[in-house]
């Protein structure tokens, strides 16, 4: 960070910057870039930085080519990933045995590495570079395009690659309602979930007086969803550049960064990223000479679902219970210390400089009618490419699961695919042609969301999932509305006595009774929303509940009572394995002869069908 | 730069928000240095910041990463997201409280272990994931557990071999 200067007052200081850090980035064009976020230093990416950094480094390379650790790469699945620059070379499953090599070959002769590169598990067809790749060829990779270029923690690498153009043109060349009016062009709507227009909000604040604040909301408490994570990790400053023009536009002169405590890495990104701007005059006191201050904060959140509603988490930012409340008043009238607030999802604001540095035209032009943009998912699950994908709007399901995750983990067959976390539902086969926009899946039953996507096959029980879910927010009930903190346990009990083969026909008529009631008497979103995942799976997988009703049978072989484990003597060799890792010592045998299982003493916890290796086990 | 205002409370140092030092912050500050949040320092605190016990108690048991009980040596968190779900990591978990001998959002008798159960830490594409002492370990199974805590399979504890090694892909 030497190079660094001081702070940067005028807008001639700034495009001087710009232009050497453009220079320096153009020069180091040959470089590698490892892929740096949670979910690839999972598999040891930390490691593979490391000894890459003391091998250039022995070979006297450092000048010549730059090592980036970089944020998500997007194909979490094949991690940890490296892909060679220039060329894009893509490479997966890296170890670190097979570092020397990339170096030699590779970078230094433009060699390819055949066992590093993607095979379609599919078709067996490999791929050499990034962009050919099916998993990246239909996305549309505008927030996510630099995550591959950018070392996070370097915010010279943001501005070379037009980083903070957009604020600058913002606060010296347009007013706050002419940014306003920009947003509203480009039709952006909110990311977190419930889709509401961006400019809406900014407007209202924008004519209110006085002290006014900006959060932003990164307490991404959806399971099953991480792209507010992602962006924050790969790309921090395209987050903090939208909440820095939000401020402006909305005429908040305070921000507050709120992001979940179970992101450490995430929250460690954006405190740097907030001292450097705060060092180079992008945050602080008369921002580039505009007259404009802004300061923002950091605050950490402490582990509640609820949180994620405004209301609650301005609650939460002033260090009370996050329990939501009434609306209206409305958190742009009376938000933060009763002063106006605007509160924004992390992608909302990522958008925003995209939008300005573009121009709304050409923003609004991707996407449906109703839902301009992209959209970030984090496809997980029982799919083949699991990962984060940025698509258009109103692309397809069956596009996203089957073209870009590549269909269904083990040739397996697709049942559902659950979206928008505990306020969204699951959809069937027959929902798989719906285009993603907002309006098209609210109207199937689930919702958008934040954008969390868990495709399931047919092992997955539906019961099983109403269960969880149910679970999820009985635990996460604020407690606040009667109906939602007793009507969610009661469903819960409901929908356990039907996965344990106890319930009844009468018992399924009142769990959908009390949805409805829970659906139409709470006080926030949240628990209007916390029915949805049972009335979902009811419509769309009844006859799933009826053979637990009725046959006391779970199809998908997961709900653990209706459920046997047997030995199929004519296949068992009586190897032992599966008796020696049996947790409840429920299987007996001689060595050399069929085993058998004792069913009083069997937990059921699958570990005897996963050891097995002659097909012995059968599960019913 | 003065944007970031500390205050100090207790002898800890504590960021300020726009509106001073948040009871949440300050929570968070005090089981940063105790690993967990002790009566006595409570009482203390509040009397410091001159506001009622119990709207520190109030916050302390509302959220799920405050612990009244001191914590186990080493924390053990699984994550129990969608993706791990359907992915198996009830199972997982129900190994681990067998194999460790520690009920969920509990700690071990010996204070070795504690294990949490959380909803979502965000890495779902290598579901089921257990995370011990900040290390995360994906694509678990009930067998791996085993692996990963020096325990072979039927229960006895190996002598610790040393290595941190990550579990493999299956």
């Amino acid at each position: 960070m030497k190079s660094l200067p001081s702070r940067i007052e005028i807008k001639k200081d700034f495009i001087n910057f710009q232009e050497k850090s453009k220079k320096k980035h153009a020069q180091n064009n040959c470089y590698l870039a490892v892929c740096g976020d949670t979910g690839c230093s999972v598999w040891g990416s930390e490691n593979i930085f490391d000894y890459l950094n003391k091998y250039l480094r022995q070979r006297n390379l450092s000048e010549t080519v730059a090592l980036k650790y970089t944020g998500c790469l997007g194909l979490c699945e094949r991690g940890p990933l490296v892909i060679v620059y220039p060329q894009e070379i893509f490479y997966q499953q890296v170890k670190p045995e097979d570092l020397e090599e990339i170096v030699e070959k590779t970078v230094l002769q433009g060699e390819i590495i055949d066992r590093l590169l993607y095979e379609d598990p599919e078709s067996g067809e490999k791929y050499t570079y990034a962009r050919e790749l099916p998993f990246y060829r239909k996305q549309l990779r505008t927030l996510l395009k630099n995550n591959w270029n950018i070392d996070p923690n370097s915010i010279e690498n943001y501005i070379a690659l037009d980083g903070y153009d957009a604020l600058i043109k913002a606060v010296t060349e347009m007013t706050p309602a002419d940014v306003v009016e920009e947003i509203k062009k480009s039709r952006l709507r909110g990311r977190g979930g419930a889709g509401f227009h961006t400019w809406v909000k900014w407007e209202e604040c924008l004519n209110e007086r006085g002290r006014k604040f900006i959060i932003c909301n990164a307490d991404e408490g959806d399971p099953g969803a991480f792209m507010d994570r992602s962006l924050l990790e790969g790309n921090p400053h395209s987050v903090l550049e939208g909440l820095i023009i939000g401020a402006y536009a909305t005429g908040a002169r305070e921000g507050i960064f709120y992001i979940r405590a179970e992101y450490p890495s995430a929250v460690e990104k954006v405190r740097l990223a907030i001292k450097r701007a705060e060092e180079l005059g992008f945050l602080g006191e008369n921002i580039l000479g505009s007259g404009f201050d802004f300061h923002v904060y950091l605050s950490i959140g402490a582990g509640a679902f609820v949180c994620g509603e405004t209301s609650a988490l301005v609650a939460s930012v002033d260090g009370r219970i996050g329990e939501p409340a009434q609306k209206p008043p409305h958190l742009v009238k009376y938000g933060y210390l009763g002063r106006p607030t605007v509160v924004n999802n992390v992608e909302t604001l990522a958008n925003i400089p995209v939008i300005l540095r573009n121009g709304a035209e050409e923003y609004s032009q991707t996407g449906t009618e109703k839902s301009s943009g992209t959209k970030i998912f984090s496809l997980v699950g029982k799919v083949n490419n699991t990962g984060l994908v940025e698509v258009s709007l109103g692309i397809t399901l069956r596009d996203i699961i089957f073209e870009i995750g590549g269909g269904i983990k083990g040739g397996k067959e697709f049942k559902a695919v659950q979206t928008g976390g505990p306020s969204g539902g699951c959809l069937p086969a027959s929902s798989l042609d719906l285009p993603t926009d907002f309006e098209d899946l609210s109207a199937a039953g689930s919702m958008m969301g934040s954008g969390g996507m868990i495709v399931m096959d047919e092992e997955t029980c539906m019961v099983d999932i109403a269960r969880y879910f149910l679970n999820f927010l009985a635990d996460e009930s604020c407690g606040c509305c009667f109906t939602c903190r007793e009507g969610i346990s009661r469903m819960l009990q409901i929908v356990e006595d039907i996965a344990c083969g106890r319930g009844s026909y009468e018992q399924l008529n009142l769990l959908k009774e009390l949805a409805e009631l829970v659906k139409d008497s709470t006080l926030c979103g949240l628990g209007q929303t916390s029915p949805n995942p049972v009335l979902s799976t009811i419509k769309f997988f009844e006859e799933e509940y009826r053979m637990h009703i009725e046959q006391k049978k779970c199809p998908a072989g997961v709900c653990r009572d209706l459920i046997t484990f047997s030995i199929d003597d004519q296949r068992c060799k009586g190897c032992g394995l599966c008796l020696k890792n049996c947790p409840s010592g429920a299987v007996r045998g001689e060595k050399n002869r069929p085993h058998f299982i004792w069913h009083e003493k069997c937990d059921k916890c699958g570990i005897c069908l996963s050891t097995c290796k002659s097909q012995a086990i059968i599960k019913q | 730069m003065k944007t970031i205002n500390k205050e100090t409370v207790l002898g800890l140092e504590i960021s300020r928000g726009p509106n001073g030092v948040s009871v949440i912050t300050l929570l968070q500050a005090i089981q940063e240095k105790y690993n967990y949040l002790p009566e006595k320092v409570l009482k203390r605190a509040a009397k410091e910041m001159d506001i009622p016990l119990i709207d520190l108690y109030s916050v302390a048991t509302f959220y799920k990463s405050f612990s009244l009980v001191p914590r186990g040596k080493h924390e053990v968190v699984t994550c129990s997201g969608t993706a791990c779900h359907v992915r198996g990591s009830e199972k997982v978990t129900e190994e681990i409280t067998r194999t460790l001998g520690v009920d969920k959002d509990s700690t071990s008798k010996d204070g070795e272990y504690s294990l949490k159960c959380v909803n979502c830490v965000g890495a779902c594409a290598l579901a089921p994931l257990v995370i011990v002492d900040g290390q995360y370990h994906g694509h678990m199974t009930p067998l791996k557990v085993h692996r990963l805590f020096n325990y072979d399979q039927s229960g006895e504890k190996i002598v610790a071999s040393g290595t941190d090694e990550k579990v493999n892909r299956s």
